[in-house]
């Protein structure tokens, strides 16, 4: 997947983490700040980098994430939907689910 | 302090031989002069007041904290004694908030030495859990300050009481002037027990200052100041009922504990707290209470307008309040007769000779965590910063019948029940339920209660079951690291160390 333009997805409230994505050159750029970064700060990362390699996204693109202490199951969706947002797929219908 | 004109009462020292008479205002110059005998205590600064009492290097200083976030006047002091060049005092604030972090310069200047606090919030205590202090503050509940005090280690020298108004010789209430705190509980202790006493006040009104909370034969010297406390500040017990549904099923759950755990009888007694789901359950249980017909006798606390409004409606019969959290509260402690101001001594004291928490039958909590023997942690955050207070946490579990601990399973990612407390306030023994919107689990050492709230069919789980669910849902957290530095050190009630607070790695 190739990043082509900036996205965002998710909210800074509790329990959510808001993830920015953009286009850049060369190699993939994560930086992550947490709540919760001391005791969970691996898992995130973790969940992270399998949902990057899972929509095969592994240069070309700074990914910013502020978590608030969300779930897994709430990273993977806030960074896979963003992602698909700053890929420009036009399979999913965004206004549809908001 | 005789050459400025003030008498010592109670500290005059035995002679062999007594003196002979001298004329009536030998002893006390004060009477023979009809300005000085009214007016004084009056002085015009703070550090006038201070010169009087002879404050020096290393002496204890006390506050009160009944402002809670809008108190001005331990900031103000404090900075005044370090203008005059005072060094390794110790501050024994009843209890300190995140407003106190203007503290942080005078501790790293050496003014302050030592602390003894209920607990600390923000920045402050952020910077003492990072090592910022070269000796562990020492952490008390309400009632263990009072022990500490009794027995010496806390011996205050100078204590600095703000409040709203008072007259000419000191007599103060919590409902006088603008600035309105309602009960002084907490400085009616330091009243009693310390050397001296400074009144800081906004206003001097007509003598007497009646009821008089804080005493004219207790104070040394008044001044008058521009503020002392903000009271919109104080209020942590909203009045606004919540809609979280969460907080909503915890407070259900938690009515339906009181109920049916064996202590719900006409003539109950019981203390609730603050917050949302406190609030909610004091609603949640007038229902029950009307509709059984049953009246609490009285109420402890740590008063609300939650707690004033079942009052008003005639189903508790008194409120004995050591700190009102909100304007309400102030405003019943001043109209209602059987709204009664106590002091934290006869609230909590496990050296009181009498203390109304052993007479409590049923006490509402919360914790930040529990662990799988129920010990409760209300004073360090998951990261074991501190953040967070002893309060009358460990003083009423104690001494209720049933103490019930209300908490969310879940708090963003961090789980409620650990498999160890960061910190140990209160020892497990002391509680009975944990009640969570996951379900409640009962003490092992509460058969009784348990068999009961099972028969009331409520979700009665293990308090293994639950942390086995939290963990499935947040997954396992990484044990925080810590230092060897001791940066605070937790008190009992009974003065006894229940546990010790080391500095964070990070």
């Amino acid at each position: 997947m190739q990043i082509i333009q900036e996205a965002l997805a998710g909210t800074l409230e509790s329990s959510d983490l808001f993830v920015r994505v953009s286009p850049s050159e060369g190699a993939l750029e994560l930086i992550l700040n947490s709540e919760v970064q001391n005791q969970f700060g691996d898992q995130i990362k973790k969940v992270v980098e399998a949902t990057l390699a899972k929509l095969g996204v592994s240069e070309g693109a700074t990914v910013i994430i502020e978590d608030k202490g969300a779930l897994d199951c709430v990273i993977e969706a806030r960074v896979e939907a963003a992602l698909l947002r700053a890929a420009g797929d036009k399979s999913v219908d965004w206004e549809s689910m908001s | 302090m005789d050459k400025n004109n003030q008498s010592a009462p109670g500290r005059s020292e035995t002679v062999a031989e007594p003196e002979l008479f001298q004329g009536f205002a030998a002893k006390n110059p004060y009477l023979a002069d009809p300005v000085a005998k009214l007016d004084r205590k009056l002085v015009d600064t703070v550090q006038e007041a201070v010169r009087r009492v002879g404050l020096k290097d290393g002496m204890t200083i006390s506050f009160h904290h009944a402002y809670r976030e809008g108190d001005k006047v331990i900031n103000m002091v404090v900075a005044i004694l370090a203008d005059m060049g005072f060094k390794d005092l110790t501050l024994a604030s009843s209890s300190l908030v995140s407003a106190n972090a203007p503290l942080i310069e005078h501790i790293r200047n050496g003014v302050i030495r030592k602390i003894y606090t209920s607990g600390m919030r923000g920045k402050l205590a952020d910077a003492i859990s990072h090592g910022l202090m070269d000796e562990p503050i020492t952490v008390h509940s309400h009632g263990g300050r009072c022990a500490l005090i009794e027995t010496g280690e806390i011996n205050i020298d100078v204590a600095f009481i703000g409040v709203s108004a008072c007259d000419a010789y000191g007599n103060a209430n919590g409902f006088s002037g603008r600035s309105r705190c309602g009960s002084l509980g907490y400085a009616m202790v330091d009243a009693h027990f310390a050397k001296s006493v400074i009144m800081l006040t906004e206003e001097i009104v007509a003598y007497p200052n009646a009821p008089a909370s804080i005493r004219q034969d207790q104070v040394d010297w008044i001044v008058q100041v521009d503020e002392v406390g903000d009271p919109a500040k104080i209020s942590v017990g909203a009045a606004r009922a919540t809609t979280n549904p969460r907080e909503l099923l915890i407070a259900r759950l938690s009515a339906e504990v009181m109920e049916y755990g064996g202590y719900f009888n006409d003539g109950f007694s019981m203390q609730t707290g603050t917050g949302g789901s406190s609030t909610a359950t004091v609603r949640f249980l007038e229902e029950r209470m009307r509709h059984l017909d049953i009246k609490a006798a009285w109420a402890l606390g740590g008063q609300t307008g939650g707690m004033v409004d079942l009052h008003n409606k005639g189903l508790i019969g008194t409120l004995l309040d050591t700190q009102s959290f909100d304007a309400v509260a102030a405003r019943s402690l001043e109209s209602s007769p059987n709204h009664v101001e106590i002091s934290a001594h006869y609230y909590a004291s496990p050296m009181s000779k009498g203390a109304v928490v052993d007479r409590l039958d049923m006490v509402i909590l919360s914790a930040l965590e529990i662990d799988l023997d129920f010990n409760v942690n209300v004073l360090t955050g998951s990261d074991g910063v501190m953040r967070g207070a002893s309060g009358g946490h460990c003083d009423t579990a104690a001494g209720a019948k049933l103490s019930i601990v209300t908490a969310p399973l879940i708090r963003s990612r961090i789980p409620t029940v650990v498999k160890k407390v960061t910190t140990r306030v209160t020892p497990g023994e002391t509680i009975g339920v944990l009640v969570t919107d996951h379900g409640i689990a009962v003490n092992p050492n509460r058969p009784d209660v348990e068999e009961r709230l099972r028969a009331a069919n409520l979700p009665v789980r293990s308090i293994e079951e639950l942390y086995q669910r939290a963990i499935s849902i947040t997954g396992e957290p990484k044990p925080i690291e810590f230092l060897d530095k001791v940066v605070g050190v937790v008190r009992y009630r009974d003065g006894t160390v229940i546990d010790t607070v080391r500095q964070v790695a990070k």
